[in-house]
Protein backbone atom coordinates (compact mmCIF):
# COMPACT_ATOMS: atom_id res chain seq x y z
CA UNK A 1 0.00 0.00 0.00
CA UNK A 2 1.33 3.40 -0.96
CA UNK A 3 0.60 6.66 0.74
CA UNK A 4 0.41 10.08 -0.89
CA UNK A 5 0.79 13.58 0.44
CA UNK A 6 -2.98 14.05 0.05
CA UNK A 7 -3.62 11.03 2.33
CA UNK A 8 -1.54 12.68 5.03
CA UNK A 9 -3.36 15.97 4.58
CA UNK A 10 -6.73 14.22 4.73
CA UNK A 11 -5.83 12.23 7.84
CA UNK A 12 -4.55 15.39 9.51
CA UNK A 13 -7.75 17.22 8.68
CA UNK A 14 -9.97 14.41 10.00
CA UNK A 15 -7.96 14.34 13.24
CA UNK A 16 -7.94 18.15 13.41
CA UNK A 17 -4.14 18.20 13.62
CA UNK A 18 -2.44 21.22 12.08
CA UNK A 19 0.71 20.18 10.25
CA UNK A 20 3.32 22.38 8.69
CA UNK A 21 3.32 22.36 4.88
CA UNK A 22 7.10 21.70 5.01
CA UNK A 23 6.76 18.61 7.17
CA UNK A 24 4.18 16.79 5.01
CA UNK A 25 6.88 14.94 3.03
CA UNK A 26 8.50 13.79 6.24
CA UNK A 27 5.18 12.51 7.66
CA UNK A 28 4.42 10.79 4.37
CA UNK A 29 7.73 8.94 4.57
CA UNK A 30 7.20 8.02 8.27
CA UNK A 31 3.74 6.65 7.60
CA UNK A 32 5.00 4.77 4.52
CA UNK A 33 7.58 3.06 6.74
CA UNK A 34 4.87 2.07 9.23
CA UNK A 35 2.70 0.69 6.43
CA UNK A 36 5.66 -1.27 5.11
CA UNK A 37 5.88 -2.93 8.51
CA UNK A 38 2.16 -3.68 8.31
CA UNK A 39 2.70 -5.24 4.89
CA UNK A 40 5.43 -7.38 6.37
CA UNK A 41 3.03 -8.60 9.09
CA UNK A 42 0.26 -9.19 6.53
CA UNK A 43 2.52 -11.76 4.89
CA UNK A 44 2.32 -13.99 7.96
CA UNK A 45 -0.14 -16.86 7.58
CA UNK A 46 -3.04 -16.25 10.01
CA UNK A 47 -5.44 -18.96 8.83
CA UNK A 48 -7.49 -20.37 11.72
CA UNK A 49 -6.39 -17.59 14.05
CA UNK A 50 -9.22 -15.61 15.60
CA UNK A 51 -8.73 -11.83 15.30
CA UNK A 52 -8.13 -10.15 18.67
CA UNK A 53 -10.04 -7.05 19.70
CA UNK A 54 -7.67 -6.43 22.61
CA UNK A 55 -4.08 -7.40 23.40
CA UNK A 56 -4.99 -8.96 26.75
CA UNK A 57 -6.94 -12.18 26.57
CA UNK A 58 -9.54 -11.02 29.08
CA UNK A 59 -13.27 -10.40 29.15
CA UNK A 60 -15.10 -7.14 29.91
CA UNK A 61 -16.30 -6.82 33.50
CA UNK A 62 -19.74 -5.36 33.96
CA UNK A 63 -20.83 -2.94 36.67
CA UNK A 64 -24.21 -2.92 38.42
CA UNK A 65 -26.67 -0.30 37.20
CA UNK A 66 -26.31 2.13 40.09
CA UNK A 67 -25.90 5.89 40.25
CA UNK A 68 -22.59 6.47 42.00
CA UNK A 69 -21.57 9.89 40.69
CA UNK A 70 -22.50 13.17 42.34
CA UNK A 71 -22.87 16.59 40.76
CA UNK A 72 -19.46 18.27 40.40
CA UNK A 73 -20.46 20.85 37.84
CA UNK A 74 -18.93 23.88 39.58
CA UNK A 75 -15.67 22.00 39.92
CA UNK A 76 -15.52 21.04 36.22
CA UNK A 77 -16.71 24.38 34.95
CA UNK A 78 -13.99 26.22 36.82
CA UNK A 79 -11.72 24.92 34.04
CA UNK A 80 -13.98 25.96 31.14
CA UNK A 81 -13.19 29.10 29.11
CA UNK A 82 -16.86 30.20 29.05
CA UNK A 83 -20.05 29.05 30.79
CA UNK A 84 -23.52 30.47 31.28
CA UNK A 85 -26.60 29.15 33.12
CA UNK A 86 -24.76 25.89 33.71
CA UNK A 87 -23.97 25.42 30.01
CA UNK A 88 -20.52 25.26 28.46
CA UNK A 89 -20.23 27.91 25.75
CA UNK A 90 -18.40 27.13 22.52
CA UNK A 91 -17.96 28.99 19.23
CA UNK A 92 -21.22 28.87 17.31
CA UNK A 93 -21.82 25.63 15.44
CA UNK A 94 -24.34 25.63 12.64
CA UNK A 95 -25.15 22.62 10.51
CA UNK B 1 -42.32 5.09 -15.22
CA UNK B 2 -43.48 3.00 -12.27
CA UNK B 3 -41.25 3.61 -9.26
CA UNK B 4 -40.69 1.45 -6.24
CA UNK B 5 -39.87 3.06 -2.90
CA UNK B 6 -37.13 1.44 -0.81
CA UNK B 7 -36.84 2.46 2.84
CA UNK B 8 -34.55 1.36 5.64
CA UNK B 9 -34.84 2.78 9.16
CA UNK B 10 -32.19 3.36 11.79
CA UNK B 11 -33.86 3.72 15.15
CA UNK B 12 -32.04 4.93 18.24
CA UNK B 13 -33.64 3.84 21.49
CA UNK B 14 -32.51 5.27 24.83
CA UNK B 15 -32.39 2.38 27.29
CA UNK B 16 -34.19 2.95 30.60
CA UNK B 17 -31.23 2.29 32.89
CA UNK B 18 -30.70 4.27 36.10
CA UNK B 19 -27.08 5.09 35.28
CA UNK B 20 -25.12 5.69 32.10
CA UNK B 21 -23.66 3.02 29.86
CA UNK B 22 -20.03 3.56 30.94
CA UNK B 23 -20.30 5.66 34.12
CA UNK B 24 -22.25 5.91 37.37
CA UNK B 25 -23.93 9.22 36.39
CA UNK B 26 -27.72 9.44 36.53
CA UNK B 27 -29.69 9.29 33.27
CA UNK B 28 -32.77 11.09 34.67
CA UNK B 29 -34.43 13.39 32.13
CA UNK B 30 -34.78 17.12 32.73
CA UNK B 31 -32.04 17.80 35.30
CA UNK B 32 -30.19 21.13 35.50
CA UNK B 33 -27.62 21.36 32.65
CA UNK B 34 -24.34 19.51 33.20
CA UNK B 35 -25.22 18.26 36.70
CA UNK B 36 -25.22 14.64 35.48
CA UNK B 37 -21.93 14.65 33.59
CA UNK B 38 -18.97 13.00 35.35
CA UNK B 39 -15.28 12.81 34.45
CA UNK B 40 -15.95 9.74 32.31
CA UNK B 41 -18.78 11.42 30.39
CA UNK B 42 -16.64 14.52 29.92
CA UNK B 43 -13.77 12.46 28.53
CA UNK B 44 -11.13 13.51 31.03
CA UNK B 45 -7.71 11.93 30.51
CA UNK B 46 -7.00 8.76 32.44
CA UNK B 47 -10.59 7.68 33.09
CA UNK B 48 -11.83 4.19 32.29
CA UNK B 49 -15.32 3.35 31.00
CA UNK B 50 -16.95 0.31 32.65
CA UNK B 51 -19.94 -1.29 30.95
CA UNK B 52 -23.39 -1.23 32.62
CA UNK B 53 -24.76 -4.78 33.00
CA UNK B 54 -28.36 -3.64 32.71
CA UNK B 55 -27.70 -2.03 29.30
CA UNK B 56 -26.31 -5.37 28.12
CA UNK B 57 -29.30 -7.26 29.50
CA UNK B 58 -31.75 -4.88 27.78
CA UNK B 59 -29.98 -5.24 24.43
CA UNK B 60 -30.05 -9.04 24.74
CA UNK B 61 -33.76 -8.90 25.66
CA UNK B 62 -34.48 -6.97 22.49
CA UNK B 63 -32.38 -9.35 20.41
CA UNK B 64 -34.19 -12.41 21.72
CA UNK B 65 -37.57 -10.76 21.19
CA UNK B 66 -36.84 -10.37 17.45
CA UNK B 67 -35.42 -13.91 17.15
CA UNK B 68 -31.97 -12.52 16.47
CA UNK B 69 -28.69 -14.24 16.73
CA UNK B 70 -26.90 -13.18 19.93
CA UNK B 71 -23.21 -13.74 19.37
CA UNK B 72 -21.24 -15.00 22.29
CA UNK B 73 -18.78 -12.18 21.77
CA UNK B 74 -19.26 -8.53 20.90
CA UNK B 75 -16.78 -5.68 20.71
CA UNK B 76 -16.93 -1.92 21.30
CA UNK B 77 -15.32 0.41 18.79
CA UNK B 78 -14.56 4.11 18.59
CA UNK B 79 -16.40 6.16 15.98
CA UNK B 80 -14.27 9.24 15.47
CA UNK B 81 -15.67 12.67 14.67
CA UNK B 82 -15.53 16.17 16.10
CA UNK B 83 -18.52 17.99 17.44
CA UNK B 84 -18.79 20.12 20.60
CA UNK B 85 -21.42 17.87 22.20
CA UNK B 86 -18.99 14.92 21.98
CA UNK B 87 -16.15 15.86 24.34
CA UNK B 88 -13.98 12.79 23.74
CA UNK B 89 -13.79 13.31 19.97
CA UNK B 90 -15.21 9.82 19.49
CA UNK B 91 -18.40 7.97 20.31
CA UNK B 92 -18.10 4.51 21.83
CA UNK B 93 -20.21 2.30 19.60
CA UNK B 94 -20.06 -1.15 18.04
CA UNK B 95 -18.93 -1.80 14.51
CA UNK B 96 -17.77 -5.22 13.41
CA UNK B 97 -19.25 -7.36 16.15
CA UNK B 98 -22.59 -5.91 17.37
CA UNK B 99 -24.36 -7.45 20.37
CA UNK B 100 -27.50 -8.30 18.34
CA UNK B 101 -27.23 -9.92 14.92
CA UNK B 102 -29.84 -10.48 12.22
CA UNK B 103 -33.45 -10.70 13.38
CA UNK B 104 -37.04 -10.21 12.23
CA UNK B 105 -40.06 -8.07 13.02
CA UNK B 106 -43.59 -8.84 11.90
CA UNK B 107 -45.69 -5.82 11.01
CA UNK B 108 -49.47 -5.62 10.51
CA UNK B 109 -50.79 -3.28 7.83
CA UNK B 110 -54.12 -1.44 7.86
CA UNK B 111 -55.86 -4.12 5.80
CA UNK B 112 -54.90 -6.74 8.42
CA UNK B 113 -52.19 -8.35 6.26
CA UNK B 114 -48.76 -8.97 7.77
CA UNK B 115 -45.19 -8.64 6.46
CA UNK B 116 -41.88 -9.73 7.92
CA UNK B 117 -39.18 -7.05 7.98
CA UNK B 118 -35.54 -7.92 8.49
CA UNK B 119 -33.45 -6.28 11.19
CA UNK B 120 -29.82 -6.21 10.07
CA UNK B 121 -28.37 -5.67 13.52
CA UNK B 122 -28.75 -3.77 16.79
CA UNK B 123 -25.77 -2.40 18.66
CA UNK B 124 -25.04 -0.63 21.92
CA UNK B 125 -23.54 2.84 21.94
CA UNK B 126 -23.43 6.02 23.99
CA UNK B 127 -25.57 9.08 23.33
CA UNK B 128 -24.00 12.51 22.72
CA UNK B 129 -24.78 15.75 24.59
CA UNK B 130 -27.08 18.50 23.42
CA UNK B 131 -26.18 21.69 21.59
CA UNK B 132 -28.41 24.67 22.29
CA UNK B 133 -28.30 27.09 19.40
CA UNK B 134 -30.24 29.91 21.04
CA UNK B 135 -28.13 32.99 21.11
CA UNK B 136 -25.55 33.03 23.89
CA UNK B 137 -23.73 36.18 22.70
CA UNK B 138 -23.03 34.51 19.37
CA UNK B 139 -21.96 31.26 21.03
CA UNK B 140 -23.52 27.80 21.33
CA UNK B 141 -24.47 26.33 24.71
CA UNK B 142 -23.55 22.71 25.49
CA UNK B 143 -25.38 20.47 27.97
CA UNK B 144 -23.62 17.14 28.50
CA UNK B 145 -26.22 15.48 30.75
CA UNK B 146 -27.29 13.20 27.90
CA UNK B 147 -23.70 12.23 27.11
CA UNK B 148 -23.19 8.54 27.80
CA UNK B 149 -26.89 7.61 28.05
CA UNK B 150 -27.13 4.05 26.70
CA UNK B 151 -28.56 3.74 23.20
CA UNK B 152 -29.59 0.70 21.23
CA UNK B 153 -29.33 1.46 17.53
CA UNK B 154 -31.66 -0.81 15.56
CA UNK B 155 -30.89 -1.00 11.85
CA UNK B 156 -33.49 -2.45 9.50
CA UNK B 157 -32.91 -4.10 6.16
CA UNK B 158 -34.08 -2.02 3.17
CA UNK B 159 -37.28 -4.08 3.25
CA UNK B 160 -39.87 -1.33 3.67
CA UNK B 161 -41.77 -0.26 0.55
CA UNK B 162 -43.90 2.71 1.64
CA UNK B 163 -44.21 5.36 4.33
CA UNK B 164 -47.14 3.37 5.76
CA UNK B 165 -44.98 0.26 6.14
CA UNK B 166 -42.21 2.33 7.71
CA UNK B 167 -44.67 3.67 10.29
CA UNK B 168 -46.05 0.19 10.99
CA UNK B 169 -42.47 -1.02 11.58
CA UNK B 170 -41.63 1.97 13.77
CA UNK B 171 -44.80 1.43 15.82
CA UNK B 172 -43.99 -2.26 16.17
CA UNK B 173 -40.53 -1.42 17.55
CA UNK B 174 -42.12 1.16 19.83
CA UNK B 175 -44.61 -1.41 21.09
CA UNK B 176 -41.89 -4.02 21.58
CA UNK B 177 -39.48 -1.85 23.58
CA UNK B 178 -42.33 -0.81 25.87
CA UNK B 179 -43.47 -4.42 26.39
CA UNK B 180 -39.90 -5.35 27.23
CA UNK B 181 -39.61 -2.38 29.59
CA UNK B 182 -36.29 -1.37 28.06
CA UNK B 183 -37.37 2.16 27.06
CA UNK B 184 -40.36 4.48 27.40
CA UNK B 185 -40.10 5.13 23.64
CA UNK B 186 -41.07 8.78 24.09
CA UNK B 187 -40.30 10.38 20.73
CA UNK B 188 -41.03 13.93 21.89
CA UNK B 189 -38.40 13.64 24.64
CA UNK B 190 -35.96 11.94 22.28
CA UNK B 191 -35.93 8.51 23.95
CA UNK B 192 -36.73 7.10 20.52
CA UNK B 193 -35.31 8.77 17.40
CA UNK B 194 -35.56 7.73 13.80
CA UNK B 195 -33.43 8.25 10.69
CA UNK B 196 -34.88 7.08 7.38
CA UNK B 197 -32.89 6.01 4.32
CA UNK B 198 -35.05 6.55 1.25
CA UNK B 199 -34.32 5.62 -2.36
CA UNK B 200 -36.30 4.92 -5.52
CA UNK B 201 -35.83 2.35 -8.25
CA UNK B 202 -37.78 1.48 -11.40
CA UNK B 203 -40.27 -1.26 -10.54
CA UNK B 204 -38.74 -4.64 -11.25
CA UNK B 205 -35.13 -3.45 -11.02
CA UNK B 206 -32.97 -5.36 -8.59
CA UNK B 207 -30.26 -2.82 -7.79
CA UNK B 208 -31.05 -0.11 -5.28
CA UNK B 209 -31.07 3.55 -6.29
CA UNK B 210 -28.97 6.21 -4.54
CA UNK B 211 -30.40 6.97 -1.12
CA UNK B 212 -30.83 10.09 0.94
CA UNK B 213 -30.88 9.87 4.73
CA UNK B 214 -33.46 11.90 6.64
CA UNK B 215 -32.23 12.62 10.15
CA UNK B 216 -33.90 12.74 13.54
CA UNK B 217 -37.59 13.12 12.89
CA UNK B 218 -39.37 13.33 16.23
CA UNK B 219 -42.89 11.94 15.80
CA UNK B 220 -44.63 9.10 13.95
CA UNK B 221 -46.63 11.59 11.90
CA UNK B 222 -43.53 13.54 10.86
CA UNK B 223 -41.68 10.34 9.86
CA UNK B 224 -44.55 9.54 7.52
CA UNK B 225 -44.70 13.08 6.12
CA UNK B 226 -40.93 13.34 5.71
CA UNK B 227 -40.78 10.05 3.79
CA UNK B 228 -43.71 11.03 1.58
CA UNK B 229 -42.08 14.36 0.80
CA UNK B 230 -38.76 12.68 0.04
CA UNK B 231 -40.39 10.10 -2.26
CA UNK B 232 -42.08 12.89 -4.24
CA UNK B 233 -38.86 14.89 -4.42
CA UNK B 234 -36.82 11.96 -5.70
CA UNK B 235 -39.40 10.92 -8.30
CA UNK B 236 -39.63 14.50 -9.61
CA UNK B 237 -35.84 14.68 -9.75
CA UNK B 238 -35.44 11.32 -11.53
CA UNK B 239 -38.24 11.95 -14.01
CA UNK B 240 -36.70 15.30 -14.91
CA UNK B 241 -33.53 13.40 -15.82
CA UNK B 242 -31.68 14.34 -12.63
CA UNK B 243 -29.80 12.21 -10.14
CA UNK B 244 -30.33 11.68 -6.42
CA UNK B 245 -27.26 12.71 -4.42
CA UNK B 246 -26.24 10.60 -1.44
CA UNK B 247 -26.59 13.06 1.40
CA UNK B 248 -28.10 13.74 4.80
CA UNK B 249 -31.32 15.75 4.77
CA UNK B 250 -33.18 17.45 7.57
CA UNK B 251 -36.99 17.42 7.82
CA UNK B 252 -38.56 20.81 8.53
CA UNK B 253 -42.01 20.16 9.99
CA UNK B 254 -43.19 23.77 9.70
CA UNK B 255 -42.55 23.82 5.94
CA UNK B 256 -43.20 20.07 5.49
CA UNK B 257 -40.07 19.55 3.40
CA UNK B 258 -36.61 17.96 3.62
CA UNK B 259 -33.48 20.05 3.08
CA UNK B 260 -29.92 19.09 2.31
CA UNK B 261 -27.79 19.11 5.49
CA UNK B 262 -24.39 17.87 4.48
CA UNK B 263 -22.93 15.68 1.81
CA UNK B 264 -21.71 12.28 3.02
CA UNK B 265 -18.28 12.25 1.37
CA UNK B 266 -16.31 13.74 4.19
CA UNK B 267 -18.69 13.26 7.09
CA UNK B 268 -18.74 9.49 6.72
CA UNK B 269 -15.05 8.83 7.36
CA UNK B 270 -15.35 7.69 10.97
CA UNK B 271 -12.17 5.58 11.15
CA UNK B 272 -13.66 2.95 13.45
CA UNK B 273 -11.26 0.85 15.50
CA UNK B 274 -11.71 -1.39 18.57
CA UNK B 275 -11.77 0.71 21.76
CA UNK B 276 -8.67 -0.25 23.75
CA UNK B 277 -10.40 0.90 26.97
CA UNK B 278 -12.98 -1.87 26.71
CA UNK B 279 -12.53 -5.62 26.52
CA UNK B 280 -14.69 -7.92 24.42
CA UNK B 281 -18.08 -8.65 26.00
CA UNK B 282 -18.63 -12.38 26.36
CA UNK B 283 -22.09 -13.79 27.13
CA UNK B 284 -22.46 -17.41 28.07
CA UNK B 285 -25.40 -19.51 26.85
CA UNK B 286 -26.83 -19.92 30.38
CA UNK B 287 -27.03 -16.14 30.75
CA UNK B 288 -28.75 -15.78 27.37
CA UNK B 289 -31.21 -18.52 28.36
CA UNK B 290 -31.99 -16.78 31.66
CA UNK B 291 -32.81 -13.58 29.76
CA UNK B 292 -34.95 -15.56 27.33
CA UNK B 293 -36.87 -17.03 30.27
CA UNK B 294 -37.60 -13.54 31.58
CA UNK B 295 -39.32 -12.34 28.39
CA UNK B 296 -43.01 -11.43 28.70
CA UNK B 297 -45.57 -12.45 26.09
CA UNK B 298 -44.71 -10.21 23.13
CA UNK B 299 -47.07 -8.07 21.02
CA UNK B 300 -47.05 -10.35 17.97
CA UNK B 301 -47.61 -13.40 20.19
CA UNK B 302 -50.56 -11.69 21.87
CA UNK B 303 -51.90 -10.66 18.49
CA UNK B 304 -51.90 -14.24 17.22
CA UNK B 305 -53.39 -15.54 20.47
CA UNK B 306 -56.19 -12.94 20.40
CA UNK B 307 -57.14 -14.03 16.88
CA UNK B 308 -57.13 -17.72 17.83
CA UNK B 309 -58.48 -17.61 21.38
CA UNK B 310 -61.02 -14.82 21.00
CA UNK B 311 -61.82 -15.10 17.31
CA UNK B 312 -60.99 -11.43 16.70
CA UNK B 313 -60.12 -9.89 13.35
CA UNK B 314 -56.42 -9.27 12.68
CA UNK B 315 -57.15 -5.55 12.77
CA UNK B 316 -58.86 -5.62 16.19
CA UNK B 317 -56.17 -7.94 17.56
CA UNK B 318 -53.44 -5.58 16.34
CA UNK B 319 -55.06 -2.52 17.94
CA UNK B 320 -55.56 -4.36 21.22
CA UNK B 321 -52.05 -5.80 21.45
CA UNK B 322 -49.96 -2.74 20.59
CA UNK B 323 -49.82 -1.52 24.18
CA UNK B 324 -49.38 -3.97 27.01
CA UNK B 325 -51.82 -2.03 29.22
CA UNK B 326 -54.54 -2.10 26.55
CA UNK B 327 -54.05 -5.83 26.02
CA UNK B 328 -54.38 -6.50 29.74
CA UNK B 329 -57.43 -4.24 30.06
CA UNK B 330 -59.07 -5.99 27.11
CA UNK B 331 -58.36 -9.47 28.46
CA UNK B 332 -59.81 -8.59 31.85
CA UNK B 333 -63.00 -7.28 30.24
CA UNK B 334 -63.28 -10.08 27.66
CA UNK B 335 -62.82 -12.81 30.26
CA UNK B 336 -65.17 -11.33 32.86
CA UNK B 337 -67.88 -10.41 30.35
CA UNK B 338 -67.48 -13.69 28.45
CA UNK B 339 -67.89 -11.93 25.10
CA UNK B 340 -64.61 -10.99 23.42
CA UNK B 341 -66.14 -9.31 20.39
CA UNK B 342 -68.28 -7.04 22.59
CA UNK B 343 -65.24 -6.27 24.76
CA UNK B 344 -63.07 -5.52 21.69
CA UNK B 345 -65.71 -3.19 20.26
CA UNK B 346 -65.94 -1.23 23.49
CA UNK B 347 -62.20 -1.04 24.15
CA UNK B 348 -61.34 -0.06 20.56
CA UNK B 349 -64.48 2.07 20.21
CA UNK B 350 -65.92 4.11 23.10
CA UNK B 351 -62.92 3.74 25.41
CA UNK B 352 -60.20 4.47 22.81
CA UNK B 353 -62.31 7.35 21.47
CA UNK B 354 -62.76 8.92 24.90
CA UNK B 355 -59.06 8.51 25.77
CA UNK B 356 -58.11 10.08 22.47
CA UNK B 357 -60.55 12.96 22.86
CA UNK B 358 -59.31 13.80 26.36
CA UNK B 359 -55.69 13.05 25.47
CA UNK B 360 -55.28 10.47 28.26
CA UNK B 361 -53.22 7.32 28.65
CA UNK B 362 -55.11 4.15 29.49
CA UNK B 363 -53.59 4.18 32.98
CA UNK B 364 -55.43 7.49 33.56
CA UNK B 365 -58.80 6.20 32.34
CA UNK B 366 -61.66 7.21 34.64
CA UNK B 367 -63.42 3.94 33.71
CA UNK B 368 -61.64 0.85 35.02
CA UNK B 369 -61.83 -2.59 33.39
CA UNK B 370 -64.08 -3.79 36.23
CA UNK B 371 -66.46 -0.87 35.73
CA UNK B 372 -66.67 -1.54 32.00
CA UNK B 373 -67.44 -5.19 32.73
CA UNK B 374 -70.45 -4.15 34.83
CA UNK B 375 -71.70 -1.98 31.99
CA UNK B 376 -71.33 -4.77 29.42
CA UNK B 377 -73.16 -7.18 31.73
CA UNK B 378 -76.12 -4.81 31.74
CA UNK B 379 -76.18 -4.92 27.94
CA UNK B 380 -75.96 -8.70 28.01
CA UNK B 381 -78.82 -9.15 30.49
CA UNK B 382 -80.98 -6.67 28.54
CA UNK B 383 -81.14 -4.12 31.36
CA UNK B 384 -80.07 -1.50 28.82
CA UNK B 385 -79.63 -1.36 25.05
CA UNK B 386 -76.27 -0.83 23.37
CA UNK B 387 -77.31 2.71 22.55
CA UNK B 388 -78.24 3.63 26.12
CA UNK B 389 -74.98 1.98 27.22
CA UNK B 390 -73.07 4.73 25.43
CA UNK B 391 -74.93 7.32 27.50
CA UNK B 392 -74.11 5.38 30.67
CA UNK B 393 -70.46 5.12 29.60
CA UNK B 394 -70.27 8.89 29.12
CA UNK B 395 -71.66 9.38 32.65
CA UNK B 396 -69.16 6.87 34.06
CA UNK B 397 -66.37 8.70 32.23
CA UNK B 398 -67.52 11.93 33.89
CA UNK B 399 -67.28 10.33 37.31
CA UNK B 400 -71.01 9.98 37.98
CA UNK B 401 -70.58 6.49 39.44
CA UNK B 402 -70.82 2.84 38.43
CA UNK B 403 -73.04 1.57 35.64
CA UNK B 404 -75.74 0.26 38.02
CA UNK B 405 -75.88 3.52 39.97
CA UNK B 406 -76.18 5.59 36.82
CA UNK B 407 -78.86 3.35 35.30
CA UNK B 408 -80.81 3.57 38.56
CA UNK B 409 -80.53 7.32 39.23
CA UNK B 410 -81.09 8.36 35.61
CA UNK B 411 -83.93 5.87 35.15
CA UNK B 412 -82.33 4.36 32.07
CA UNK B 413 -83.51 0.84 32.69
CA UNK B 414 -84.77 -0.81 29.56
CA UNK B 415 -88.51 -1.35 29.53
CA UNK B 416 -89.04 -5.09 29.29
CA UNK B 417 -92.53 -5.00 30.69
CA UNK B 418 -94.44 -6.42 27.73
CA UNK B 419 -97.65 -4.69 28.74
CA UNK B 420 -96.02 -1.28 28.64
CA UNK B 421 -94.38 -2.04 25.30
CA UNK B 422 -97.65 -3.30 23.86
CA UNK B 423 -99.31 -0.04 24.79
CA UNK B 424 -96.60 1.91 22.96
CA UNK B 425 -96.85 -0.37 19.91
CA UNK B 426 -100.62 0.07 19.80
CA UNK B 427 -100.23 3.81 19.98
CA UNK B 428 -97.75 3.85 17.08
CA UNK B 429 -99.96 1.58 14.96
CA UNK B 430 -103.00 3.75 15.58
CA UNK B 431 -101.10 6.89 14.66
CA UNK B 432 -99.61 5.51 11.43
CA UNK B 433 -102.54 4.14 9.41
CA UNK B 434 -101.00 4.71 5.97
CA UNK B 435 -97.67 3.05 6.93
CA UNK B 436 -99.60 0.11 8.38
CA UNK B 437 -101.57 -0.27 5.16
CA UNK B 438 -98.40 -0.11 3.02
CA UNK B 439 -96.79 -2.69 5.24
CA UNK B 440 -99.67 -5.09 5.05
CA UNK B 441 -99.82 -4.75 1.26
CA UNK B 442 -96.08 -5.34 0.83
CA UNK B 443 -94.62 -8.76 0.08
CA UNK B 444 -92.51 -10.67 2.60
CA UNK B 445 -89.21 -9.62 1.08
CA UNK B 446 -89.90 -5.93 1.60
CA UNK B 447 -91.46 -6.15 5.02
CA UNK B 448 -88.35 -6.38 7.21
CA UNK B 449 -87.07 -3.08 5.83
CA UNK B 450 -90.44 -1.39 6.41
CA UNK B 451 -90.55 -2.68 9.97
CA UNK B 452 -87.64 -0.39 10.80
CA UNK B 453 -89.94 2.62 10.70
CA UNK B 454 -92.22 1.20 13.39
CA UNK B 455 -89.33 0.08 15.57
CA UNK B 456 -87.89 3.60 15.35
CA UNK B 457 -91.21 5.16 16.35
CA UNK B 458 -91.68 2.86 19.34
CA UNK B 459 -88.09 3.39 20.50
CA UNK B 460 -88.58 7.13 20.19
CA UNK B 461 -91.81 6.99 22.17
CA UNK B 462 -89.98 5.01 24.89
CA UNK B 463 -87.07 7.48 24.91
CA UNK B 464 -84.79 4.68 23.77
CA UNK B 465 -85.56 2.54 26.78
CA UNK B 466 -87.77 -0.16 25.31
CA UNK B 467 -86.12 -3.52 24.83
CA UNK B 468 -85.58 -3.58 21.03
CA UNK B 469 -85.93 -7.38 20.82
CA UNK B 470 -89.35 -7.27 22.49
CA UNK B 471 -90.43 -4.31 20.40
CA UNK B 472 -89.63 -6.31 17.31
CA UNK B 473 -91.51 -9.36 18.48
CA UNK B 474 -94.63 -7.48 19.52
CA UNK B 475 -94.67 -5.38 16.35
CA UNK B 476 -94.37 -8.46 14.17
CA UNK B 477 -97.15 -10.20 16.01
CA UNK B 478 -99.50 -7.20 15.74
CA UNK B 479 -98.70 -6.17 12.17
CA UNK B 480 -98.73 -9.65 10.72
CA UNK B 481 -101.97 -10.68 12.42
Amino acid sequence: MTIERTDVQNAAHLARIAIDENSIDEFTQDLANILALVDQMQAVNTDNIEPMAHPTDAVQRLRPDQVTEVNQREHFQALAPATENGLYLVPKVIE
Amino acid sequence: MQWETVIGLEIHVQLATQSKIFSGSSTAFGAEPNTQASVIDLGFPGVLPVLNEEAVRMAVKFGLAIDANIDEKSVFARKNYFYPDLPKGYQISQFELPIVGKGYIEITLEDGSTRVIGVTRAHLEEDAGKSLHEDFHGMTGIDLNRTGTPLLEIVSEPDLRSAKEAIAYLKQIHSLIRYLGISDGNMAEGSMRCDANVSMRPKGQKEFGTRAEIKNVNSFRFVEKAINFEVERQIDLLEAGGKVVQETRLYDSTKDETRSMRSKEEANDYRYFPDPDLLPVVLDPAYIQSVRDSLPELPHQKRHRFVEQFNLSAYDADLLSTERETAEYFETVATAAGDAKLAANWVNGELAGALNRDNLELAQSPVSAEQLVQLLKRIQDDTISGKIAKTVFEAMWNGEGDADQIIETKGLKQVSDSGAIEALVDEVITNSPSQVENYRNADDAKRPKMLGYFVGQVMKASKGQANPKQVNQILLRKLNS
